[in-house]
């Protein structure tokens, strides 16, 4: 088995996962696609277990621990998403702007100006 | 003696139709318009994993794929989609205004990783021996050399479990 | 006599600080009608006992230099020929050391005398004149300040100690022109006079720079010794005349004494006629050795234009203090004359004699002025009969002014014309004559103020209240007695002094001046007589509204030099605003307006800026990979 496939296919899930957490509106579907990209780090960990021939399975090895935390991320990943829906009864991302600047820029250019002019 | 890239072997054929499924069916949970398809596709995609992780003679892995992605982390996934009352059907607005960049930066990221990974192991060759990932060795793996990772992950797994119950319950508070 | 010398400049000070300190100590710190009244008694015995003890030592001091041996190359020198020095310290500032000392000769004795008889006056006087006023206590602080300072002009022994007397002067005049600040143009008055004769200091301090530095010392008596080049002695002396010019109101530095009138009256007495316009002609007289004939000449030609410009602009004047600031202007001129023509000697002896009569003439103008409630002639007139004894002195200090016999002004005028008409300087002939028809001008308008103030009809008018910032009016007949005996006590000087110089009479010169400022006064008269009601200023005919004006040298400087610099003040200002100012607020102004192009992406949305980011690291993936 040439390693090129696998890291290829790895690659394509990849960007798959990429595209969906940055395209998707819906916060479920950009937690599957994080599980997406998840996934083709577990492909890659795998082949590249086999091709080494590790003889403490250690690719093998974490990608179990990967797919554990990935269940946990999830659980709380939803528990957030409905605590969030509780909230605002929406889970769309592009919603969700308490991140930004405040709107009206106007006003605080300004203050700005006026309290340079003062000083 | 590594054998040459093309044509493939048989091995490698039934890995690249499993890979041609995974990544065909990520492209619709990616881009479908109904929301449980999505998680259905989903699924399809983690079963033909499993089927890559099969071939690559990772029997174990493959399994706890099954029993934790397909099982578990999907029917979570649904439970999610039917708690916030999601609309079931086609929708139109699944996609967010930002899908013509996203769209360019995902091909972007996979032609740099193709390109690397294709230019970096175009010779690399990993010949399949049957029982390297039975559960036999990775249980003997884990509890010999791994276990202390494996104890701290089981913490975790307990502190996950309880910050999903309390961030989920609505009776309890914040402190005042 | 070192330790009596700095007693007499030092009791002044004591007493300036402890009115400016005591008077309202312990109690009276409210302002109750009761505290100011006991706090200005109080301040009054302070100041006049200070003044009284610096005379009677300076007395003494006069009495012990007379009684010594020795003898000097002028007429103080053989008046009074004791002297000493002393040094109290030397302070080591790297470069020349100063020599904080005093210097005891005739000169310094003549002088001290001069400032604290007059001092003593003006501090008696001012105790009537400020009755009442809630800011004596300073006010009399400020005079014993002034006197202080100008008792450390007197027996400075060295040239930066003496600057700090100057300046303490200056100072004071300033604080004091402006007392009644509560009107705007006293103030007003007040930073012109500090303004231009700070533009005098200023040449004045770089021209004891020069001289320090050329002889290596700042003492007088080094500087006096040393051999200097001709070049820096012009240079030097050239500097300090811009100094001399400034305090002793001298062309073209003269415009800030009229509007110091401004001040009470017993201030312009003190400062602005007998002593600290005096300072100027001391430090030259002083100074006299290095003085080179071209600075002499200068000065002689400063003094032709100023003494006969100001007895002009007297002449034309209504205000009685304003035609006595001219006339001082004129008389300080005709000092400076003197120095020009080489005779310091005559310059002193004016010097003391015009310091006695003017001050004498400004408080009795004080009292009229107190009696009257307005400044002006032609408030005035027949208060001959109401103010007796003013009337009196006033006439002995006009007629000193003249130069009428046997009056002070008679001989020491004399003493100066005749050293104008005997001197070597290549200006004598201009000198000469300037003087004799500034003599005719003189006793002109001296008569013309004399018979506006106390002939004809009463025009006093009935004042109401008086308005804050005058001279309130008094109801008795004649002043009050601390305002007579001052004037009783100056009198006496201004009439008698003169004798002291009539060994050195030449009687021939005499009559010639005598001559001339009777003929003036005849046609003064005479024009009066004709018509008493109009004022003889009329015979100037068209000259009258220039002299008046003082011919337009205000107008003049507030063209050439006040309001380009206004104007440039104001380019600066605005050059701050919106140059300075705008290119802060600009570049502020900018930031925000470039940061709202880089705010366009801060939109709230986490898949932009995730989007953001991993375009970011494929980049820097791709850069690592190309060029890694």
């Amino acid at each position: 088995m040439h390693v090129v496939y696998p890291a290829v296919v790895s690659c394509l899930l990849f960007s798959t996962g990429v595209y969906g957490v940055l395209a998707r509106r819906n916060t479920i579907l950009v937690l599957m696609s994080v599980e997406l990209m998840l996934n083709a780090v577990n492909l890659n960990l795998v082949a590249f277990d086999v091709w080494l021939r590790d003889q403490l399975n250690g690719g093998q090895v974490l990608t179990l621990f990967v797919i554990v935390i990935a269940a946990a991320e999830v659980g709380i990943g939803l528990a957030i998403v409905l605590a969030v829906f509780r909230n605002r009864q929406s889970i769309d991302l592009d919603r969700l702007r308490e991140l930004s600047e405040p709107s009206g820029d106007a006003p605080a250019v300004e203050k700005v100006t006026a309290g340079g002019g003062e000083g | 003696m590594t054998p040459a890239l093309w044509p493939p072997t048989a091995q490698e054929i039934v890995f690249l139709l499993l890979g041609v499924v995974a990544v065909g069916s990520a492209l619709l949970v990616v881009t479908t318009r109904q929301l449980v398809h999505a998680a259905l596709w989903l699924v399809a995609c983690f079963g033909a994993l499993a089927g890559c992780y099969l071939v690559l003679t990772a029997e174990f892995v493959a399994w706890v794929q099954v029993l934790i992605y397909v099982g578990a982390v999907v029917v979570l996934m649904l439970f999610g989609i039917m708690l916030t009352r999601a609309p079931i059907g086609r929708t139109a607005d699944l996609d967010s205004g930002n899908r013509v960049l996203a769209a360019i930066v995902a091909l972007a990221t996979a032609a740099v990783l193709v390109t690397v990974v294709v230019d970096g192991f175009r010779t690399a060759y990993a010949p399949l021996e049957p029982g390297t990932g039975s559960a036999k060795t990775l249980g003997g793996s884990i509890f010999r050399t791994w276990v202390l990772p494996f104890e701290a992950l089981s913490v975790l797994l307990l502190a996950a479990l309880i910050g999903a119950i309390v961030i989920s319950r609505t009776d309890i508070k914040g402190r005042e | 006599m070192i330790a009596v010398a700095a007693l007499i400049v030092l009791l002044p000070f004591a007493g300036a600080v402890a009115g400016l300190l005591g008077s309202r100590w312990p109690r009276g710190g409210s302002r109750t009608e009761e505290n100011d009244l006991r706090a200005n008694r109080r301040a009054a015995w302070i100041a006049v006992s200070s003044a009284a003890g610096a005379l009677a030592a300076t007395v003494w001091l006069a009495v012990q230099a007379a009684g010594s041996d020795g003898s000097g190359e002028f007429f103080w020198g053989e008046l009074l020929p004791g002297s000493a020095e002393g040094t109290l310290t030397v302070i080591e500032t790297g470069g020349l050391p100063i020599s904080v000392g005093l210097q005891v000769d005739g000169l310094s004795v003549l002088t001290a005398i001069l400032v604290t008889v007059v001092a003593l006056a003006v501090q008696v006087y001012s105790v009537g004149y400020l009755r009442g006023d809630s800011r004596f206590p300073s006010y009399s602080a400020f005079i014993s300040l002034f006197t202080s300072a100008m008792l450390l002009v007197v027996f400075a022994a060295d040239l930066l100690v003496l600057y700090v007397g100057w300046e303490i002067m200056g100072l004071c005049s300033y604080l004091l022109i402006g007392h009644w600040w509560e009107d705007r143009a006293n103030s007003r008055a007040a930073v012109k006079a500090f303004l231009v004769t700070r533009l005098g200091d200023v040449a004045f301090l770089f021209g004891i720079f020069t001289l320090g530095f050329a002889a290596g010392s700042f003492r007088i008596d080094d500087v006096i010794a040393a051999d200097l080049p001709a070049g820096t002695l012009v240079l030097a002396t050239m500097l300090l005349l811009g100094g001399v010019a400034g305090k002793s109101a001298q062309v073209p530095l003269q415009t800030w004494l009229p509007d110091a009138m401004a001040g009470p009256t017993p201030i312009s007495a003190l400062i602005h006629a007998a002593t600290m316009v005096a300072a100027g002609i001391f430090i030259v007289a002083r100074l006299f050795p290095v003085f080179p004939q071209p600075t002499l000449d200068v000065l002689g030609v400063l003094a032709a234009i100023g003494m006969l410009g100001a007895a002009l602009a007297a002449f034309a004047q209504d205000d009685l203090k304003r035609i006595l600031a001219y006339s001082t202007i004129s008389q300080l001129a005709y000092m400076a004359a003197a120095l020009a023509a080489g005779s310091p000697d005559a310059a002193i002896f004016h010097l003391v004699s015009h310091g006695a009569f003017k001050a004498l003439l400004f408080l009795c103008a004080g009292a009229v002025i107190h009696h009257v409630g307005s400044n002006l002639l032609s408030h005035m007139g027949g208060l001959r009969r109401a103010m007796p004894i003013t009337f009196w002195t006033m006439t002995v200090g006009f007629a000193a002014l003249m130069g009428l016999p046997p009056t002070s002004g008679f001989f020491s005028k004399d003493a100066v014309i005749l050293a104008l008409e005997h001197s070597t300087s290549p200006i004598r002939l201009l000198l000469y004559g300037s003087a004799l028809i500034t003599v005719g001008v003189t006793g002109a308008y001296a008569v013309r103020a004399w018979l506006r103030t106390f002939f004809g009809e009463p025009h006093v008018q009935a004042l109401p209240e008086p308005e804050p910032g005058t001279a309130h009016v008094f109801d008795g007949r004649e002043a009050p007695r601390t305002m007579v005996w001052p004037i009783g006590l100056l009198a006496v000087p201004a009439l008698l002094l003169g004798f002291l110089g009539l060994a050195d009479m030449d009687w021939l010169s005499a009559a010639t001046s005598l001559a001339v400022v009777l003929l003036g006064a005849a046609i003064v008269y005479a024009s009066w007589r004709g018509a008493p009601q109009s004022d003889p200023a009329r015979l100037l005919g068209p000259f009258r509204a220039p002299c008046e004006q003082a011919f337009y040298v205000d107008r003049a400087y507030a063209a050439l030099v006040a309001r380009p610099i206004l104007a440039l003040a104001r380019g600066v200002v605005r050059t701050d605003t919106h140059v300075v100012d705008g290119a802060v607020r600009g570049s502020g102004r900018m930031t925000m307006r470039l940061s709202a192009f880089a705010r366009l992406a801060q939109n709230g949305n986490a898949q932009l800026y995730v989007t953001g980011l991993l375009a970011g690291i494929l980049l820097i993936a791709v850069g690592a990979v190309v060029w890694g």
